[in-house]
């Protein structure tokens, strides 16, 4: 059975994913976009452990970019979101929006705006 | 931008790519090189590399590393086991060889290795043991500093009222020695001791029934469970009365578990408490100074250091004899000191004043040693044997290399070859161990077991077995794995003309040890029986000891020998102060005409019966011994020839010699007599100048002689029946004095035997080694064999060019082990002040007995390839 659930690191490295596009979505950028966006450190392994995870349940998908000098001349892998991913994502972000709906100091400002 | 002077490191890279999944490699590298070149520009070099490692430390994750596929390894080892199997199986006879020598050897390491841990954790059965200690003294003795363990009795109260915040326990005891317990008719004698109530807590014994505090009433008695059950059988010991000596009645307070042989108090099967014994022994008491016949141990209190603890105490009480010694001088070396339990084994002799290792210590290393080279003989053999094979395996190598064998599934072929050679050894070890382990103990006088049930043993047994497996197949693992397939295929594989150099020096390292443990059991031998066959100027024969302390026997001397004489059996019956067979007694203070007087020498002092001489067959070379008939014999004494050279007298009878005190009866007497030495320490030291003087008092040893013309299955029963009648209080606990005499060899004895056992297992496997190595050299030469016999040799001829090459390395090992054993045996023998010579005779047997073993073990392969029939031999091919 495939695994589904989707973790809360790996809801940020889905997202970031999304963030990074076409050209810059390989585990080095998405690290180094994880410390910049929450301040916090992440090895390229821990990413790259993570993005495997998300490819094994279909969230995303990779492939072989082009070669750059600064890697000597080694091609990246490039990951994008599926269609499966987006929704996952959507879902993930609909139920915690009605979450927080549901949490009375908080619920009213929420009114829909995302 | 990226600067080319710098790398990401090497090393690091290398790691990396050994445990990454290959199909990661491209982009993992290329991730992490940007990473380091995008580091480097905000922070040092140094900081660039720590991070690049940090980053591929962090790659240890399941997703990047290697596919481990387990299912594909564990086949792979099932198949070097089932391979490493068959070759065991096709070679029944290699197998067996390399099976059996091994196991024989990790056999006796085992049995060694029992016996070094049995020596090293003697007297640990006693909870205290880091924190108990021996009170000792040291004493300037003739110009020496003498270590003794002599007390007296005011020393032990001293320590326990003035010095008490310094111990927990200080216990005084008597000497061991037999005393009679008695239970209504059952009695028989016992090894006991009176000791102060402590003792049971010091020595932590296990107690059956009652408790440790039983001695605190002075008509207490705490005994052994296996007193206990000659006493009583199986009832409950508590509370029954008996009778010590035939004079103390006392009631059984308490019954302890039987203290194990190896601790220095495994005799001690009965306690009494010390106030009893004062109370019998009128002459002496709780504060004498000048008698000194006590022992005393003390234990530290629980806070004391066990490492500084000692040292601190003696520092403390060492001068406490000082202002109690009648002597006129105190030199500030002497002193009390303490000696710790953890020391009394293998650490009791002393010189100047502390205690050094004894002779006991030697052979924990010496054994040791003996150990680690039978194990490592065995592991010779199994090298030495894969070796000499590898060039029939070298086929093998190759055509596994070619299918496309990597060199490193060879090497763990052989391994795993040599790890179930080593295993199997392993298991056929611990049988062969357990078969000899009686045996064993027997030999060296102990109670041991294999510890199956410590898991530290198992450990060691493993560890050992790896080990072993690990050193006798690196040479063939690492060997053999190296061969170039091509050159091997073709048949233009020639192993080097030094190949076979290691091979060899192997071999004379083996026969070398062989030897020189045939040399050594063979001097052993001989000592023990130059020692035996010295004379020792008594008669043996039918002599009977026995002691004759209890009070049951006082005045009763004549009436028992005259009844023993008329009985018919007993040729004569003789009382004296000390055993025939040691040394006790020795007094200074002796003059004699023509001393000079700065000469005061030591003479040992006995005290007989007049009936002492024709007792105990005694030969007089000048003058007469002792009789009843002269009245003058009161103040007579009987002297030894080396008392007589000591004195230098030419005319020893009728001299006479005076005492500087009063002790035997007066201080001047005649020299009536001189006999020969008699032997009565050390046979392997000169007899010590000895002065007999009569007496015709209560003594306490007892000597019969049986008549010759009697057996003494006849005599005893006789004997013992004027025993029951006149003495019926005591057992007739009799010795034969020759028995007492041989008693004196044992320790020899021990040592001759573990030598000839040690040796016949050395020549063992040496020999098997040689035999296996023998028929694999006659099997690789089938075809030289065949050509030459083809070509006209004889079979003798052939027998003599296959053997001559092994004789030429036996006489090598010949050159070597003679001169070796002879330089340590030599040693050996110089500690003995009578000992024999080493004769060329001997050298030259055993390395004749080595070549002569050697042609044996060697014909058998030699002769059997000689005589095959070379159109056999030349047609395979």
């Amino acid at each position: 059975m495939k695994e589904t659930r989707l973790g809360d690191f790996e809801e940020v490295i889905l997202l970031l994913v999304g963030i990074l596009g076409e050209e810059e979505a390989y585990a080095f950028k998405i690290a180094e976009e994880f410390e910049s966006q929450t301040g916090r450190s992440v090895s390229i392994g821990a990413v790259h452990s993570t993005l495997s995870r998300l490819d094994d349940k279909g969230f995303l998908t990779s492939e072989m970019g082009k070669a750059t000098a600064e890697r000597g001349g080694r091609r990246k892998r490039i990951y994008t979101i599926t269609a499966y991913g987006q929704r996952v994502l959507k879902e993930a972000r609909d139920f915690k929006v009605s979450l927080w709906r549901q949490f009375p100091a908080l619920g009213t400002d929420f009114g829909g705006q995302i | 931008m990226k600067p080319n002077n710098i790398l990401p490191p090497k090393l690091a890279t290398r790691f990396l790519l050994w445990f990454l999944r290959d199909d990661l490699a491209e982009e993992v590298l290329g991730d992490l090189e940007e990473k380091f070149y995008d580091k480097l520009e905000g922070s040092s070099a140094f900081q660039a590399r720590l991070d690049y490692w940090y980053q591929i430390f962090n790659y240890l994750r399941p997703f990047a590393i290697k596919n481990l596929n387990f299912i594909t390894y564990h086949t792979m080892y099932k198949s070097y086991f089932k391979i490493g199997w068959r070759n065991l199986l096709k070679n029944k006879g290699y197998s067996l060889i390399n099976i059996g020598g091994l196991a024989a050897g990790m056999a006796v390491a085992m049995l060694i290795a029992l016996w070094i841990y049995d020596e090293l954790s003697f007297n640990k059965y006693h909870d205290n043991y880091d924190r108990i200690a021996q009170v000792m003294r040291n004493e300037v003795w003739e110009g020496n500093l003498e270590t003794d363990e002599s007390m007296v009795t005011g020393l032990a109260t001293l320590l326990r009222t003035t010095y008490s915040d310094q111990f927990q326990y200080v216990v005084m005891a008597t000497q061991p020695a037999d005393h009679i317990i008695a239970k209504d008719e059952v009695k028989f004698s016992e090894p006991g001791r009176f000791m102060h109530p402590e003792a049971p807590e010091m020595l932590s014994l296990k107690m059956l029934y009652g408790t440790r505090n039983g001695l605190s009433d002075m008509h207490s008695i705490v005994i052994a469970e296996s007193v206990a059950k000659k006493l009583f059988g199986d009832a409950n010991p508590i509370n029954q009365q008996v009778k010590i000596d035939g004079q103390m009645e006392v009631i059984v307070t308490g019954v302890y578990e039987d203290i194990p042989y190896n601790s220095e108090f495994n005799d001690l099967k009965i306690i009494a408490p010390m106030d009893l014994f004062m109370s019998v022994n009128t002459w002496t008491d709780y504060n004498s100074w000048n008698n000194y016949f006590m022992r005393i141990y003390a234990q530290l209190p629980p806070a004391a250091d066990p490492k500084t603890g000692f040292k601190a105490v003696s520092a403390v009480i060492k001068d406490t004899m000082k202002d109690h010694e009648e002597k006129d001088t105190y030199q500030e070396k002497e002193g009390i000191l303490l000696h710790p339990m953890s020391r009394w084994h293998l650490y009791s002799k002393f010189e100047n004043g502390e205690s050094v290792g004894n002779e006991r210590l030697l052979f924990v290393w010496l054994n040791g040693i003996i150990g680690i080279f039978v194990l490592l003989l065995a592991c010779i053999n199994f090298m030495n044997l894969n070796t000499a094979r590898s060039e029939k395996r070298a086929k093998e190598v190759g055509i596994r290399k070619a299918i496309g064998s990597l060199r490193s599934q060879l090497i763990y072929q052989f391994f795993s070859e040599s790890f179930l050679v080593a295993f199997l050894a392993f298991v056929f070890s611990i049988l062969l161990a357990l078969a000899l382990l009686p045996w064993f103990n027997d030999l060296s006088g102990k109670e041991m077991q294999l510890p199956f049930a410590n898991p530290y043993f198992w450990l060691i047994c493993l560890a050992v077995t790896f080990i072993t497996g690990l050193l006798a197949g690196s040479y063939p693992a690492l060997y053999l794995s190296s061969f170039d397939p091509v050159k091997v295929l073709k048949g233009t594989f020639r192993v080097g003309r030094f190949a076979s150099v290691p091979r060899k020096v192997l071999v004379v390292f083996q026969f070398t040890i062989s030897i020189a443990l045939i040399i050594g059991t063979i001097i052993v031998y001989q000592q023990i029986q130059f020692a035996k066959n010295r004379p020792v100027g008594y008669s043996r024969a039918g002599l009977l000891t026995l002691p004759a302390s209890s009070a049951d026997y006082r005045g009763k001397y004549d009436a028992l020998r005259t009844q023993l004489k008329n009985t018919g059996v007993v040729s004569e019956v003789a009382e004296a102060n000390y055993p025939l067979t040691n040394t006790l007694g020795n007094n200074t203070g002796f003059d004699w005409p023509g001393r000079d007087p700065s000469f005061d020498p030591s003479f040992n002092t006995i005290v007989v019966t007049p009936e002492y001489g024709e007792t105990v067959g005694w030969e007089v070379v000048a003058g007469r011994g002792f009789s009843r008939d002269f009245s003058t014999d009161a103040l007579g004494v009987v002297i030894n020839e080396s008392a007589l050279k000591v004195m230098g007298l030419d005319n020893p009878i009728g001299e006479t010699i005076r005492f500087k005190r009063d002790y035997f009866g007066g201080n001047e007497f005649t020299i009536i007599g001189v006999v020969k030495d008699m032997i009565k320490g050390s046979p392997y030291e000169p007899a010590s100048p000895s002065i007999i003087f009569p007496s015709i008092y209560d003594m306490s040893w007892l000597f019969i002689k049986i008549n010759p013309n009697e057996s003494a299955s006849v005599a005893l029963p006789k004997i013992e029946a004027v025993f029951k009648d006149l003495i019926p209080s005591v057992p007739f606990d009799y010795k034969f004095v020759d028995d007492e005499y041989d008693a004196k060899f044992r320790a020899e004895e021990r040592i001759g035997k573990l030598a000839a056992f040690f040796t016949i297992f050395a020549i063992f496997i040496s020999c098997l080694g040689l035999f296996a190595l023998a028929s694999f050299v006659a099997e690789q030469r089938t075809k030289e064999i065949g050509i030459r016999k083809v070509l006209g040799a004889t079979v003798p001829q052939l027998w003599q060019k296959l053997s001559a090459d092994f004789v030429r390395l036996v006489l090598i090992s010949c050159f070597i082990a003679i001169p070796l054993a002879y330089y340590l045996l030599n040693n050996w023998l110089q500690t003995y002040q009578y000992h024999t010579e080493i004769s060329w005779l001997v050298l030259a047997a055993a390395g004749f007995g080595a070549l002569v073993i050697t042609l044996l073990t060697v014909s058998y392969q030699t002769i059997k390839a000689a005589l095959i029939n070379p159109v056999k031999s030349l047609r395979s091919e």
